[in-house]
């Protein structure tokens, strides 16, 4: 018997992201549950908001990203249900490695899904609501708010898990943290449509990327003490 | 190999484990028996470092926990009633992603290995949510020896298989006790265990009561000795 050694941080990290993406790819469980109730949150906000021309650029911005918060929520709690109804989450935490690693790859899986749904849904979007929401700013603005989201989300989701009301506790628990992150990005969005000076929009930009590196930086440290019995 | 010396582990107001010292030698294979709720799989949960003791002092391999608990996993293999695999990946993938965790080398021929150890070669490419419940068992101890570790700790590994997969994994555990590792049995099924452990300690409330070598057991077996140290604690 050798004892073996352990992995680079980077090496399990990409281990964690490459398992999640298999499973993924082959049952299509998170990722479909999320398109499907995004596609149909849009579809529903269409027909709720009779909107004219001049008030859509600014509306459109706050549909889309309550449309990414509630079906982020939804991948969210699938990734983290998988882990934690075969055991498999006490099988990851008994590796030999710095469980940052294992929350860090399970950002990359989560942001993966997410993106994904985002591809689908901002075309499907720009058609129903007769807004041109492809734009360079735009995607860098809906890439910041979705790193930050599923930075916190997946800290969180990783707690709510460990508690039998976990599908309804996910929510409580992440809405109100990510509020500074959704206006930002709301913000940000419409600035972008409307086509604002760059003045106005910066800010909510750098909220956005100072949101983001601080709560990955803190997700990255209190990861070990959330999974911890 | 194992030490633990008055381990006390509390949840709340409720003491579950309580005083408890255990020893177990290099290559022994030791079973705990005992009630539900006597603290076993807490026992194991603590020595397989996903829950914290409150108080007492635990070494495995030399490395002491918690402090020392990355050097204990990677000398440390488990497994539990649930398998801890994916059901979404393949028997291989399964293997293949622990391995990475533990970064075993020469993986794919490691993998291979394990997965003719524990008789599944030909089901290396099939998804394990269409596995059996004793195949993923044997998956499972295929996972926990994957990186040869010096100890293995089985938490009522029989328990939900019928009796033709508990007779599959009996073998395979047979298989891997011969390779001389240390390996620390939690079970119900004292027919099964009498056959497999050569120690047998019961735990009751927290403490192990009674200890017994398999050669010393009395022609009455195991269940009788049982049932006494539970009369006699």
């Amino acid at each position: 018997m050798k004892s073996a050694a352990s992995p680079s941080f980077y090496k399990a990290m990409m281990a964690v992201a490459w398992k999640d993406l298999t499973a993924e790819i082959r049952s299509r469980e998170v990722f479909s549950a999320m398109l499907v109730f995004a596609l149909l949150v849009v579809l529903i906000f269409n027909f709720a908001l009779d909107l004219e021309a001049g008030t859509r650029a600014s509306i459109t911005s706050g549909v889309l990203w309550v449309t990414f918060t509630f079906a982020g929520t939804l991948g969210l709690n699938r990734s983290m249900a998988q882990e934690k109804d075969r055991g498999c989450m006490d099988g990851l935490l008994m590796a030999p490695v710095d469980r940052s690693a294992i929350y860090m790859g399970k950002v990359i899986g989560n942001l993966v899904f997410m993106f994904a749904v985002e591809i689908v849904v901002i075309p499907v979007f720009s058609v129903l609501y007769n807004v041109n929401l492809i734009n360079l700013g735009l995607i860098f603005v809906v890439l910041l708010g979705s790193i930050g989201y599923i930075a916190v989300g997946t800290l969180l989701a990783s707690m709510a898990v460990q508690t039998r009301t976990r599908d309804m506790l996910l929510p409580i628990l992440l809405f109100p943290v990510v509020i500074p992150l959704i206006v930002a990005a709301v913000k940000a969005s419409s600035g972008f449509i409307q086509s604002l000076p760059m003045t106005e929009i910066t800010p909510w930009l750098n909220l956005l990327i100072v949101y983001d590196v601080v709560f990955l930086a803190v997700a990255w440290m209190v990861f070990d003490y959330v999974v911890e019995e | 190999m194992i030490q633990v010396r008055k381990l006390i582990k509390r949840f709340g107001p409720k003491t579950i484990l309580n005083q408890l010292s255990l020893e177990v030698a290099d290559g022994e294979f030791v079973a705990i028996l005992g009630p539900n709720g006597a603290g076993k799989t807490t026992l194991l949960r603590i020595l397989s470092s996903l829950s914290k003791p409150t108080f007492g002092e635990i070494s495995i391999a030399g490395f002491s926990l918690p402090s020392q608990s990355a050097n204990v996993r990677q000398r440390l293999g488990v497994v539990s009633h649930l398998p801890l695999l994916y059901g979404d990946l393949t028997a291989a993938e399964n293997l293949v992603f622990y391995g990475r965790m533990f970064a075993v080398p020469s993986l794919t021929e490691r993998v291979n290995q394990v997965l003719k150890l524990v008789g599944l070669s030909h089901r290396s490419g099939d998804l394990v949510r269409t596995f059996s419940r004793g195949m993923q068992q044997r998956l499972a101890i295929g996972r926990a020896v994957l990186h040869d570790p010096e100890v293995l700790l089985l938490d009522e590994p029989h328990t939900g298989l019928d009796q033709d997969a508990c007779d599959m994994l009996d073998e395979v555990l047979k298989e891997v006790a011969i390779q001389g590792r240390t390996i620390l049995m939690t079970s119900h099924d004292f027919v099964r265990v009498q056959n497999l452990a050569n120690r047998f300690d019961v735990l009751s409330r927290g403490k192990i009561v009674s200890t017994i070598k398999s050669d010393q057991l009395t022609r009455d077996g195991l269940q009788a000795f049982y049932r006494q140290a539970l009369e006699l604690k």
